[in-house]
């Protein structure tokens, strides 16, 4: 258990409030891992958001353009829906390396400086 | 050996190794962590798996098989929705709610806002979810055990939905989290597997070749090209396609507000891992839903005569099954008896392992958040709060052993659809706002969570699902006014409305306050819940 949760805390509010976390707050680095994680999440989130918006309206609402046959069997519509699983693994594959360059080194430093100021560990190390 | 008593022994084996598996993981189990988070100490492609087993339902293995085998390609829309919905849980919640959250889904909001009403709101919202998801997989298993015994029997599916109920509730009282999670693991590495199996022979089959199999499957089934197009089912007149997009945004929207999936995210050390369990659970995802494309045209395009009308007349969920007998050498054959056996198993574990997480889930928020929180004022001991969940546990087997053997007569394709409206309406404005909106606060919590779920449950109430249509559940009255089956389009901003509405008319300066603790804590994992060392 981690021990700034305590039973005796005034249980109605939340009010474990703690200084520390504004200093981290303040700090620059700080700004740019929430900037760089709100620059990558917000763009792409409304991305596949449209994306997939459009498939579910051209299904409803362009049959004919959807029952376009492109080799064989294979429509329009096949292929516009493998398109959605092709560009959910890519989208998925994007953040993944984008968040392991980009976002987890700030993550650690600040945790590392949390660790720090708190003259405890925040992970790993815990007592159970 | 014919396939009755194949099935009926793999059936058995199923609950044996599954019942291994749970009492292996009570002794692993020492406290609250380990009980309900699994001591946080499963690596990310372990959680992955876990996930794609609590992900990949009945619904899922069975049912989207078998609307492609009926539909065709209106099926098909159904997977693409539950797939790229893992990318709103990837980007926008799975890491931050581990780095903000213990247990349950309401700790996250509990983390700054006033206790009581949150974790009331939130608990209310996940029992509901749970509840409807549950009885689903219930009421799925009694018909799908009745169907592949070949015994249409009442009493057998009675026995079953109770067999089922009690099960989940040994998995779930016993085994807690880190029981659930293995068994979730097996069940999606032996659901992989069998799908796969069946993929490769019906491929096999066309040579390989998914044009020729797209072209029988139309051929087949007489309904032509239009099989292999969108609107078959969904494309009838103007309301029935507003009511297939409302579907369609309360799959992409609910996925990330499943408080079954949700607490999966807690059982990880850190928020990387987090993430590369929902990536894992992506792939996973992702070639499930590709293998069901294949499943399901390929049940349409081999099954003839009175196999394509056994599938009919089961609503599709025999396509599977009866696709695996096909390929195995046919009805009689002994490679058909063994592999129909095998896949009806796999069915039968995914089941399980559904049941077991939404037990484990909805159980967990009564005894953390209700139980101590509400009623103890927080002063509940770990011991004493495990004790409860078990007892709740039981209750909720038992409530929903009573609701579905009822809900048997009852048309339930729609109990899933609306889980997920609850979720997509009343816990994701919540979760999204609590985490990006500094001024959002207890009354806008608790507005958001329960406008939505009375909004997305309300509509249902009066739409044609409920009165007014052949298909209702009551006849003989007709209150409806709503013309939509699915409420989604309307309860998902609604939801997001009221939660907005109630945080500008109210302030709370604590919870903004808290509000940069809060983000510190979710971006950078800074004092997050840590792994337990055994």
């Amino acid at each position: 258990m981690t021990s700034d949760i305590s039973p005796h805390d005034p249980h109605e509010t939340a009010s474990r409030h703690d200084p520390v976390y504004d200093q981290l707050h303040a700090a620059p680095e700080f700004a740019e891992l929430r900037r760089r994680y709100r620059g990558f999440v917000f763009p792409a989130t409304i991305a596949f958001l449209v994306w997939y918006l459009l498939y579910v309206v051209l299904s409803n609402w362009a049959g004919d353009f959807m029952s376009k046959q492109v080799v064989g069997n294979i429509n329009v519509a096949l292929v516009f829906g493998l398109l959605q699983f092709a560009t959910t693994f890519l989208i998925a594959w994007l953040y993944s390396r984008y968040s392991s360059s980009r976002l987890d080194p700030l993550a650690r430093e600040l945790d590392e400086r949390f660790v720090a100021l708190e003259g405890k560990s925040s992970r790993g190390r815990g007592n159970h | 050996m014919d396939h009755q008593l194949l099935t009926t022994l793999l059936f058995l084996a199923v609950v044996a190794l599954t019942l291994g598996i749970t009492i292996w993981a009570s002794r692993q189990t020492s406290g609250a962590a380990d009980f309900y988070a699994g001591g946080r100490s499963f690596s990310g492609i372990q959680n992955g798996f876990a996930i794609g087993g609590d992900y990949m339902s009945a619904a899922s293995f069975l049912g989207i098989s078998g609307a492609i085998a009926l539909s065709g390609y209106d099926g098909f829309l159904y997977s693409i929705g539950f797939l790229v919905a893992w990318l709103v849980a990837l980007l926008l919640v799975a890491e931050m709610l581990r780095n903000s959250g213990r247990y349950t889904m309401a700790d996250q909001l509990a983390y700054r806002m006033k206790q009581r009403p949150v974790r009331m709101a939130a608990a209310t919202s996940t029992v509901v979810v749970s509840i409807f998801y549950l009885l689903a997989q219930m009421v799925g298993a009694g018909a799908l055990v009745a169907l592949l015994l070949g015994a249409d029997s009442q009493a057998l599916k009675n026995l079953t939905i109770i067999g089922v109920g009690a099960l989940m509730i040994i998995y779930v009282t016993i085994g807690g989290m880190k029981g659930t999670t293995w068994v979730q693991i097996v069940k999606a590495i032996l659901l992989m597997v069998g799908s796969a199996l069946i993929v490769v022979m019906v491929l096999w089959h066309f040579d390989f070749n998914l044009s020729e199999l797209l072209g029988t499957a139309a051929s087949n089934t007489g309904k032509g090209q239009a099989f292999l197009e969108p609107g078959l089912k969904y494309g009838v007149d103007t309301t029935s396609k507003i009511d297939f997009l409302s579907l369609g945004l309360a799959l992409v929207l609910g996925t990330a507000g499943l408080p079954h999936i949700l607490i999966r995210f807690y059982t990880v050390p850190t928020a990387r891992d987090a993430r590369k369990s929902v990536l894992w659970a992506i792939a996973l995802i992702g070639v499930f839903y590709l293998f069901t494309l294949v499943l399901g045209f390929g049940a349409a395009a081999m099954l003839k005569g009175d196999k394509a009308a056994d599938v009919a007349a089961s609503g599709g969920n025999l396509a599977s099954p009866l696709l695996a007998e096909e390929v195995g050498g046919g009805a009689g054959s002994t490679g058909g008896a063994i592999l129909l056996a095998f896949i009806a198993a796999v069915a039968f574990a995914t089941i399980l392992a559904v049941v077991a997480g939404l037990t484990l889930t909805s159980s967990t928020s009564v005894a953390h958040d209700i139980y101590n929180s509400v009623v103890k004022d927080g002063t509940a001991s770990e011991h004493d709060e495990i004790r409860v969940t078990r007892i709740a546990a039981a209750a909720i087997g038992i409530i929903a052993i009573a609701l579905a053997i009822p809900a048997q007569k009852l048309n339930i394709a729609f109990l899933v659809a609306l889980a997920f409206a609850v979720a997509a309406s009343a816990n994701l404005p919540a979760i999204v706002y609590n985490m990006f909106w500094r001024r959002f606060n207890t009354r806008g919590a608790t507005w958001g969570i329960y406008g939505g779920l009375l909004s997305s449950v309300g509509l249902v109430f009066f739409s044609p699902v409920v009165s007014g249509s052949e298909t209702a559940l009551v006849t003989g009255a007709d209150w409806s006014w709503f013309p939509l089956s699915n409420p989604g389009i309307v309860s998902i901003p609604l939801g997001f409305f009221f939660g907005w509405l109630g945080t500008i008319t109210s302030r709370e300066p604590a919870a903004e306050e808290r509000f940069t603790e809060l983000e510190v804590r979710a971006l950078t994992g800074a004092g997050a819940e840590q792994a337990v060392q055994h």
